[in-house]
C-alpha cells in the first residue's frame, strides 16, 4: 500500500515558496465557496462580482489601491518587527496614534504652505506611532515583557483616545451631533494622483518598500537585524547591542505604522474620526506573513488584499455579507500557516512493503 | 537456582535480538547498510565506530525510533515490527540516551514511574517510593527516591535513567555514550552497575566509540564503518591496535602533540573572579588562573562546575561578578565583547550553530560575524558583499572547508565544516588568546584531527589557548598544563607531566578539596 511521507528539503527552493502562498489562496478561495453555498449563494457569480468589483473600472482600480496604500505601509512596518522576532501586532493602535498626531497638526496649523505642513505631519505621525512602538520595545528590551500582549493592550488605547477626541474635545460644533473633527485645511491634503482618490500614499509606501530592501540586504544596521533576529546569542556574541536594537526598530515599526495613520488622514478622510482603520493594522500581519517578511512581496499582497476588501464591499450591494471576506481573509492565514511544512518539507509517494 | 533456570539456558541458545540485513538510507545519507547483529542475553556488547557510522541509527532502530528500510528484527526469535519507541519497550528494549529524558522538578520516584503504568490513575508516593527502592536494591543502584532530579548529579540522573528501563521491565538495554559526561570515578561506578546487570540476565549494548572503554567492560564488539559492519569479534581477540585499524579505514596518525613548546610571558590572568550563573548563585567563585604565550592550558571538570561561566566572562559575554581580568596587566573586566576582540581574545563558543554562527544565514554573511563593522567591508553605506565573498572564499580554501557556493545558508554544512568555519574565522584575526569550549564535540575523528591541529598551529605561533574539554585522553594529548575545574574554583593546575588521571579524577569529584580542607 503507497503512503506518504514527509523528507526534509535539502536546500532552499524558491518554487514553494511561491507556490504554497498561491495555493494557500486558492484553497482558501475553495472552502470560501463552501460557506457561499452553505448561504445560499452561487459561489462562481459571487467570485466575479467580488473581481469586477476590484479590478473591473478605473474607479474600481484607484480604489483597491486606496485600500491597498495603509496594507503596504502597516505590513511594511510589522514586518521589520518580525525580521527580529519582535511581535509587534500593535499597528493598528499606531496607525490611530500617527492619525492623531498629524490631525492636531492640521487642525491648528492649516493655514502653513502644504510645502512645510505635510513633512511636519509626516514627522508627527512617524514620531506618534514610533512613540507607540517605542513603549512596548522599551518593555521588553530593559525587562522582557512580553511585546505582544503590550502591543495588542496599546491598541484599545489608541483606538479610545481617538474617540474620545472626536465625541468630546475636538468634536467640530457644525458635524450635526456626529464625532467628527472639522474638514482640514486643503493645505494638509496629500496631492492625488491624477484625478482618482489614489494618493501620494503610494509613491511613499513604494519608496519605504526599496528604502527597507535595501536597509535589510545591504547595510551595517540591516545584517545587525538580520543576526539578532535569527539568534541574539550570536548578536551578544558578535559584540552588537541588542538592547538598542530592539529600541530602534520598534520605533521605526511604529513610526511606519504611524504614517500609515497620518496618510490616511491627510489623503483619505481629510479630518479625524472613529474607525480611521477598519483593522488595518491587523490585516497587515497577514499581509506580512504572506509575503514572507519581503517588502516587495509585501507590496503585491497587500493590493491582493485591497482587491479582496474593495470586492466584498461590492458584494454588499447584491445583499452578501461583508463577513465572507472576513472569512477568507482567516482561510488565507490558515492554510498559509498549514502549508508552511511544505516549505522546509517535501512529500513523496512511499511504498510500505516492510508494514 | 531458579527454576526457570534450564529454560532460560536454552533461550540463551538462541541470541535476545537478532538484526538482519537492516538498510537505513536518509536524503543523501546511508546510515545503515545490510546490518547484522546478534545480542545474547546477559552479555555487554560494545558498538564502536566514529562519529557518523551508523551507530546512533542502528539502535534508534532497535529502540523503535526509526523504521528500517528493509531487514528483520527478531525478539527470541520472534519477527517483530517495531513502529515506535513505547512498542520496542513493551518489547523489552530502552534507550538511554546522551542526553536524559528527565524532569528536574520531580522527584527520582517519580520520574522513574512516570508513564510507566498508565492504567493505575491513583498517585500513591510511598507505594512508588518503596516500589523503585527495592528495585534499586535488587540491582545494587544507590539513589534516594524522595530527591528531586535537579538535585541529582549527572551519575545519579544516569542512575535514574538505567531504572526507569528496568522499572519498565527492559530486558535489553542500549546506551548511548554514556561515560562522556561521567567523571572517571562514576564510570567505573557504572561498569559496576552494569556488569551486575548483565549477570541478572539483562542484555546491554553500549554504543561508544572510546577504545579503552570497550575493553575494560565489553564481552563482545561490534565495530562499524561507515554504516557497515566491519565484523563482530571477543573481547579476548581484540587490542586497541586491531580495534582502531577496524574503525577507521586508513589508520589515523595520532599527532602528537609535540611537547616541545616554550610557553612565554604570562598574557592573561585572571585573579578571584567570581560570576554569576543564568540564576543567581556563584557559577564561578574566586577563580583563578594565569595563560602564558605559546601554551594550551586544559581545563578539565565534570560540566556545570563553572567552566561556561569562566570563559564566557573572559571573553566579555557574561558579566563579573567581581574579581580581575588582566590581558597583559590591564584590567578589561569592564571592557564590552567587542572590545576584548580588538584587544585579542577570540572565544569559539560550545554552541556552534546559535552563537558562534547564525542559522539561517549564508556562509558569507557568518564569515563576517564578528567583524562585519570594520570599514574594510563597507563601500559608503552599504556593505560590500563582493569583498566579502571573495573574504569568504579564502577562508574556506585557507581552512579547507567544503562549500559549493559561499551564498549557500551555513546550516548546510557538515559539523567539522562548521566548526573548521568558525575556528577559521576566530584564527583569521590572529588572536593573541584563543579560548574554545568543547571543540570537537559531535566530530568524527578526521575532523576533530583538523581541528586540533588548527589549535596546535595556533599555539606554535605563540597564541595563549584556553580548552575547555570533556576527554581525558584528549586533555592529556594536547595541554601543557591542566587546570581542574571544581564548584567555580581553579582546584588544581600542574604541567601535564605531572598530572595523573586518579588524582585530576578525584579533584574533579571535590573528594580531594574536603580531604585538603580537613588537613588545613
Amino acid at each position: 500500500m503507497p503512503g506518504l511521507k514527509l523528507i526534509k528539503r535539502e536546500n532552499e527552493s524558491i518554487l514553494p515558496k511561491i507556490l504554497v502562498p498561491l495555493l494557500a489562496i486558492i484553497l482558501a478561495f475553495l472552502s470560501g465557496a463552501i460557506f457561499l453555498s452553505i448561504s445560499g449563494f452561487n459561489p462562481g457569480e459571487t467570485y466575479i462580482k467580488m473581481f469586477t468589483g476590484a479590478f473591473g473600472s478605473t474607479y474600481a482600480l484607484a480604489e483597491t489601491i486606496v485600500k491597498a496604500i495603509p496594507l503596504m505601509l502597516a505590513g511594511l512596518a510589522v514586518s521589520l518587527a518580525f525580521r527580529m522576532k519582535l511581535w509587534n501586532i500593535g499597528a493598528e493602535g499606531q496607525i490611530y496614534m500617527g492619525a492623531f498626531a498629524a490631525s492636531g497638526l492640521a487642525l491648528s496649523f492649516g493655514n502653513l504652505s502644504p510645502w512645510f505642513l505635510l513633512p511636519l505631519m509626516m514627522l508627527a505621525g512617524f514620531t506618534a506611532g514610533g512613540i507607540w512602538g517605542l513603549i512596548p520595545g522599551a518593555l521588553r528590551a530593559f525587562w522582557e515583557v512580553n511585546e505582544t500582549i503590550i502591543t495588542l493592550m496599546l491598541n484599545y488605547i489608541a483606538i479610545f483616545w481617538v474617540d474620545f477626541l472626536v465625541f468630546g474635545p475636538w468634536k467640530d460644533p457644525e458635524s450635526l451631533g456626529f464625532p467628527l473633527t472639522p474638514r482640514f485645511s486643503p493645505n494638509a491634503y496629500l496631492p492625488a494622483l491624477g484625478d482618482t482618490r489614489v494618493h501620494m500614499g503610494l509613491l511613499i509606501a513604494i519608496a519605504i518598500a526599496v528604502l527597507f530592501f535595501l536597509l535589510i540586504k545591504y547595510t551595517r544596521w540591516g545584517y545587525e537585524i538580520r543576526v539578532i533576529g535569527e539568534s541574539r546569542a550570536a548578536a551578544h556574541y558578535a559584540g552588537m547591542d541588542v538592547i538598542k536594537n530592539i529600541l530602534l526598530v520598534m520605533a521605526i515599526s511604529g513610526g511606519i505604522a504611524g504614517l500609515a495613520g497620518m496618510i490616511e488622514v491627510s489623503g483619505i478622510t481629510h479630518r479625524l474620526q472613529p474607525g480611521i482603520s477598519p483593522g488595518y493594522g491587523y490585516t497587515a500581519i497577514i499581509v506580512a506573513w504572506l509575503g514572507r517578511l519581503d517588502p516587495f512581496a509585501i507590496i503585491v499582497v497587500a493590493f491582493l488584499f485591497g482587491a479582496l476588501l474593495i470586492g466584498g464591499f461590492n458584494l454588499q450591494s447584491y445583499a452578501v455579507p461583508f463577513s465572507i471576506v472576513l472569512i477568507l481573509q482567516g482561510a488565507v492565514l490558515f492554510f498559509l500557516l498549514a502549508g508552511e511544512i511544505f516549505m522546509k518539507y517535501r512529500l513523496s509517494v512511499v511504498r510500505k512493503e516492510d508494514q | 537456582m531458579p527454576p526457570f533456570a534450564l529454560e532460560e539456558k536454552i533461550l540463551q541458545q538462541i541470541p535476545m535480538i537478532e538484526m538482519s540485513g537492516i538498510t537505513k538510507v536518509f536524503p543523501g545519507v546511508i546510515a545503515n547498510k545490510d546490518v547484522n547483529l546478534n545480542i545474547s542475553a546477559g552479555e555487554i556488547h560494545a558498538l564502536l565506530g566514529e562519529n557518523g557510522a551508523g551507530k546512533s541509527t542502528l539502535m534508534s532502530i532497535l529502540a523503535g525510533l526509526y523504521r528500517p528500510d528493509t531487514g528483520t528484527i527478531k525478539i527470541k526469535g520472534q519477527p517483530v515490527k517495531l513502529r515506535s519507541p513505547r512498542i520496542a519497550l513493551e518489547m523489552g528494549i530502552g534507550m538511554i540516551y546522551q542526553h536524559f529524558r528527565l524532569i528536574n522538578n520531580f522527584t527520582v520516584a517519580e520520574n522513574i514511574v512516570l508513564g510507566a503504568n498508565a492504567k493505575n490513575i491513583r498517585y500513591n508516593r510511598a507505594q512508588i517510593e518503596i516500589e523503585t527502592l527495592n528495585l534499586a536494591e535488587k540491582f545494587k543502584l544507590e539513589i534516594t527516591p524522595s530527591s528531586r532530579v535537579r538535585q541529582l548529579s549527572i551519575g545519579e540522573q544516569q542512575r535514574v535513567e538505567i531504572l526507569k528501563m528496568l522499572y519498565r521491565g527492559c530486558d535489553v538495554l542500549i546506551m548511548d555514550e554514556p561515560t562522556t559526561v561521567l567523571t572517571p570515578a562514576e564510570v567505573r561506578e557504572l561498569f559496576v552497575i552494569l556488569r551486575s546487570m548483565a549477570e541478572e540476565g539483562k542484555a546491554i549494548i553500549v554504543i561508544t566509540h572510546k577504545l579503552n572503554e570497550v575493553l575494560e567492560i565489553a564481552d563482545r564488539v561490534t565495530v562499524l564503518r561507515k554504516g557497515e559492519v566491519v565484523g563482530t569479534r571477543n573481547i579476548n581477540e581484540v587490542d586497541e591496535k586491531t580495534l582502531t585499524s577496524m574503525m577507521v579505514a586508513h589508520s589515523v596518525e595520532h599527532s602528537q602533540a609535540d611537547r616541545q613548546s616554550q610557553p612565554g610571558e604570562c598574557v592573561l590572568e585572571v585573579q578571584n573572579l567570581k560570576v554569576k550563573g543564568d540564576t543567581d548563585y556563584l557559577a564561578v567563585d574566586g577563580a583563578n588562573l594565569d595563560l602564558r604565550r605559546g601554551e594550551i592550558v586544559c581545563i578539565a571538570g565534570v560540566s556545570g562546575n563553572g567552566q561556561k561561566e569562566l570563559i564566557e566572562a573572559i571573553a566579555g559575554l557574561r558579566p563579573v561578578h567581581s574579581g580581575g581580568i588582566k590581558l597583559h596587566d590591564a584590567n578589561i573586566s569592564m571592557q564590552s565583547v567587542r572590545k576584548r576582540m580588538e584587544l585579542g581574545i577570540s572565544m569559539i563558543p560550545e554552541d556552534r550553530l546559535g552563537m558562534g554562527l547564525v542559522p539561517n544565514t549564508s556562509i558569507m554573511d557568518n564569515s563576517i560575524l564578528r567583524s562585519y563593522y570594520k570599514k574594510d567591508f563597507h563601500k559608503g553605506l552599504f556593505l560590500n558583499y563582493r569583498k566579502i565573498a571573495s573574504y569568504a572564499k579564502k577562508l574556506a580554501d585557507d581552512f579547507n572547508i567544503f562549500v559549493s557556493d559561499v551564498g549557500h545558508p551555513v546550516n548546510y554544512l557538515s559539523g567539522g565544516n562548521l566548526q573548521k568555519l568558525l575556528l577559521g574565522r576566530e584564527i583569521s584575526q590572529e588572536p593573541e588568546v584563543l579560548i574554545a569550549a568543547y571543540p570537537v564535540r559531535g566530530l568524527d575523528i578526521a575532523a576533530a584531527e583538523a581541528v586540533y591541529n588548527l589549535i596546535l598551529q595556533e599555539r606554535a605561533r605563540g597564541t595563549a589557548v584556553l580548552l575547555v574539554l570533556e576527554d581525558l585522553d584528549d586533555i592529556f594529548r594536547l595541554a601543557d598544563r591542566v587546570a581542574v575545574m571544581y564548584d567555580g574554583g581553579i582546584v588544581g593546575i600542574f604541567p601535564v607531566e605531572q598530572a595523573d588521571i586518579d588524582k585530576i579524577g578525584a579533584l574533579m569529584l571535590g573528594t580531594e578539596v574536603k580531604k585538603q580542607a580537613c588537613l588545613a
